[in-house]
């Protein structure tokens, strides 16, 4: 018999749980102000009052969703509350809860973690730095047009150009993060669950593809990734 | 549109802002896509207005856009953000300045929490301990590296070469100030002017000579939304976001853009690029695109710096049209030279907005 967990309590452990929800009143003035619920099927207030309620079968639905991926994070439902609390920092319990459970697989903008992982993820534990786009280029992101073509065909140069340490020792702009403070980083990962977060990321991930019968592997051009990364059903955005 | 009442309340909101002996960390965003920005900034705050910067080799990303991708969980992104205190503390330095505004406030809202959860930061400090050895004190001073800008905008005016002002009119620039939502909207008391009147760019832009743009949508996020850019499938997210804001902005008919975020400016850049390829709109005057400019590159701009020492040539939109108005001496043939060659000959091909 599977064990039945409370997942309004799981979520108080999330420190951005207590933060985030006093006793909201459901004025809605957070969804008036979403960005995201101009553009998504989305309504930050629903969901607050989903949460409040405890309805344990709600909120399991709720991390199986699509909903809770559309949030951008700009965090502009927190000024406007009138009770002080933050939508925002409900969505990333939720979200964080969705990834240590597995349920974030089954929708399709939460598969999008691993695409996030193997990305931003990635340049975190091997450069030390967020971003890291040498060599990224206008097949991932055509918006950074011809100007990005003419940056990656000249990166070192231009970046030594403009002051970088570019791979330097020392201070400066993408200079190379030494290793010991590499080794820093990643053991901070695995004492504190950011290890485990990843793997369980990748795990829950390598599940799913397999039974969506897609190939998959460690990389960033697998059929499973190429799909996450790039299909949208076109239902989430509301109609005008 | 009546905005005294507007600048009397602007006045109210003040913050405090360390006089000297700063910690830099850099900004992932920033890094790369303005590295001229971060040079610049360096030059004008140690050549120019002699002030301590010091910057340790080895800080790293504060994680930021991982942890607002929620790929990073609370804890570890709070263990990264105290190894940087660390390496300040072991540095003999106590006002943290920050690039970025994503990490500027991922600081202010670490703070608050160990503010009203003191458990939350001795659990932090032990995970610390275990994974590195390290120790820290939290900063005295936080200010984001535009509030430093803001607070000595009169020392920069004061050595200024260039007004933001039409040179052909003599009138002021009307400038569009776009402010990066963690700057202030989670914690308003943290910015200069709070959520509702940030003043930390406009209060540049007044100083410089320009005037800045009231307009319906300025509050409204540039559609980073971390997650809604980073993964194809969500763009139009993003880009929708931008969009609004320009419609609205347009009736306006500002000359330029000012940002303090990173991102934000690469974005409003891009997206105006996208916007003209796919519906061949364009948002300023005489069927040019709105140049956006990171606060640096204005202050940079106005002390004289050469445009492509600043890096303005890694814009998409492009910057010309202000240059010109400014009346700021430039070499046009120098914009694609690096190490003395012309790296691309045909450059009119990238001047895709005109």
């Amino acid at each position: 018999m599977q064990e039945l967990k409370n997942y309004h309590e799981m979520l108080m452990q999330d420190i951005r749980f207590e933060e985030g929800l006093n006793a909201c009143m459901n004025c809605g003035v957070c969804t008036a102000i979403c960005p995201a619920a101009e553009f998504y099927n989305y309504d930050p207030r629903q969901i607050v009052d989903i949460v409040q309620t405890g309805d344990n079968d709600e909120i399991e639905k709720l991390m199986k969703s699509d909903v809770i991926w559309y949030c951008g994070e700009c965090m502009s439902c927190k000024t406007r509350c009138p009770r002080g609390n933050a939508p925002g920092l409900v969505i990333m319990a939720l979200r964080g809860l969705s990834q240590d459970l597995g349920f974030f697989v089954e929708s399709e903008k939460g598969r999008q973690q691993l695409a996030l992982k193997r990305t931003v993820g990635q340049w975190i534990l091997t450069h030390g730095y967020c971003l890291y786009l040498e060599g990224v280029g206008t097949a991932m992101h055509p918006e950074q047009g011809p100007v990005w073509d003419w940056i990656q065909a000249n990166w070192k140069e231009l970046f030594r150009r403009l002051g970088a340490n570019y791979q330097g020792d020392g201070p400066g702009i993408l200079r190379k993060i030494p290793e010991e403070a590499m080794d820093e980083i990643r053991r901070i990962f695995d004492v504190t669950g950011g290890t485990a977060r990843f793997e369980k990321i990748e795990d829950a991930s390598r599940k799913k593809a397999r039974e969506m019968d897609m190939a998959f592997d460690d990389g960033i051009d697998n059929e499973y990734f190429r799909h996450i990364y790039k299909t949208n059903n076109n239902s989430h955005t509301r109609q005008k | 549109m009546k905005i005294d009442g507007k600048k009397a309340i602007w006045k109210d909101y003040q913050k405090e802002i360390a006089e000297d002996k700063f910690y830099y960390v850099r900004s992932c965003v920033r890094q790369n896509f303005f590295p001229g920005s971060e040079t610049a900034f360096l030059r004008i705050m140690r050549d120019i207005l002699k002030k301590d910067v010091f910057e340790h080799p080895c800080h790293t990303t504060c994680t930021g856009i991982g942890y607002h991708s929620d790929i990073v969980p609370v804890e570890t992104t709070m263990t990264v953000v105290a190894r940087q205190f660390a390496l300040m503390t072991e540095s003999g330095y106590e006002n943290l300045m920050p690039s970025c505004i994503t990490s500027f406030g991922l600081y202010t809202e670490i703070l608050d929490t160990w503010h009203h959860f003191p458990e939350v930061e001795e659990k932090i400090r032990k995970q610390l301990r275990k994974a590195t050895g390290r120790e820290f004190k939290s900063p005295k001073n936080l200010a984001h590296a535009s509030d430093v800008i803001y607070k000595f905008r009169k020392e920069i005016s004061a050595k200024a070469k260039y007004k933001l002002v039409n040179k052909n009119t003599g009138e002021p620039l009307k400038v569009v100030d776009h402010i990066g939502c963690h700057y202030a909207k989670m914690f308003p008391s943290k910015g200069v002017g709070g959520a509702e009147y940030p003043y930390v760019l406009a209060g540049m832009v007044e100083e410089w000579g320009g005037q800045v743009i009231d307009y319906p949508e300025r509050r409204h996020c540039c559609g980073f939304g971390f997650r809604q850019y980073l993964v194809q499938a969500n763009r139009g997210f993003s880009i929708a976001c931008s969009k609004e804001k320009f419609e609205s902005m347009k009736p306006f008919k500002p000359d330029m853009i000012i940002t303090n975020c990173p991102g934000c400016p690469m974005f409003l850049d891009r997206w105006q690029y996208v916007i003209n390829e796919m519906e061949g709109k364009t948002y300023g005057a005489d069927g040019e695109g709105i140049p956006v400019f990171t606060y640096e590159e204005v202050a940079g701009l106005m002390l004289g710096f050469d445009p492509w020492d600043l890096g303005l040539q890694m814009h998409q939109t492009d910057c010309e049209p202000v240059l010109e108005k400014i009346g700021i001496e430039y070499d046009p043939a120098a914009k694609y030279v690096i190490n003395g060659v012309n790296t691309k000959t045909n450059a009119k091909a990238y001047l895709t907005v005109n």
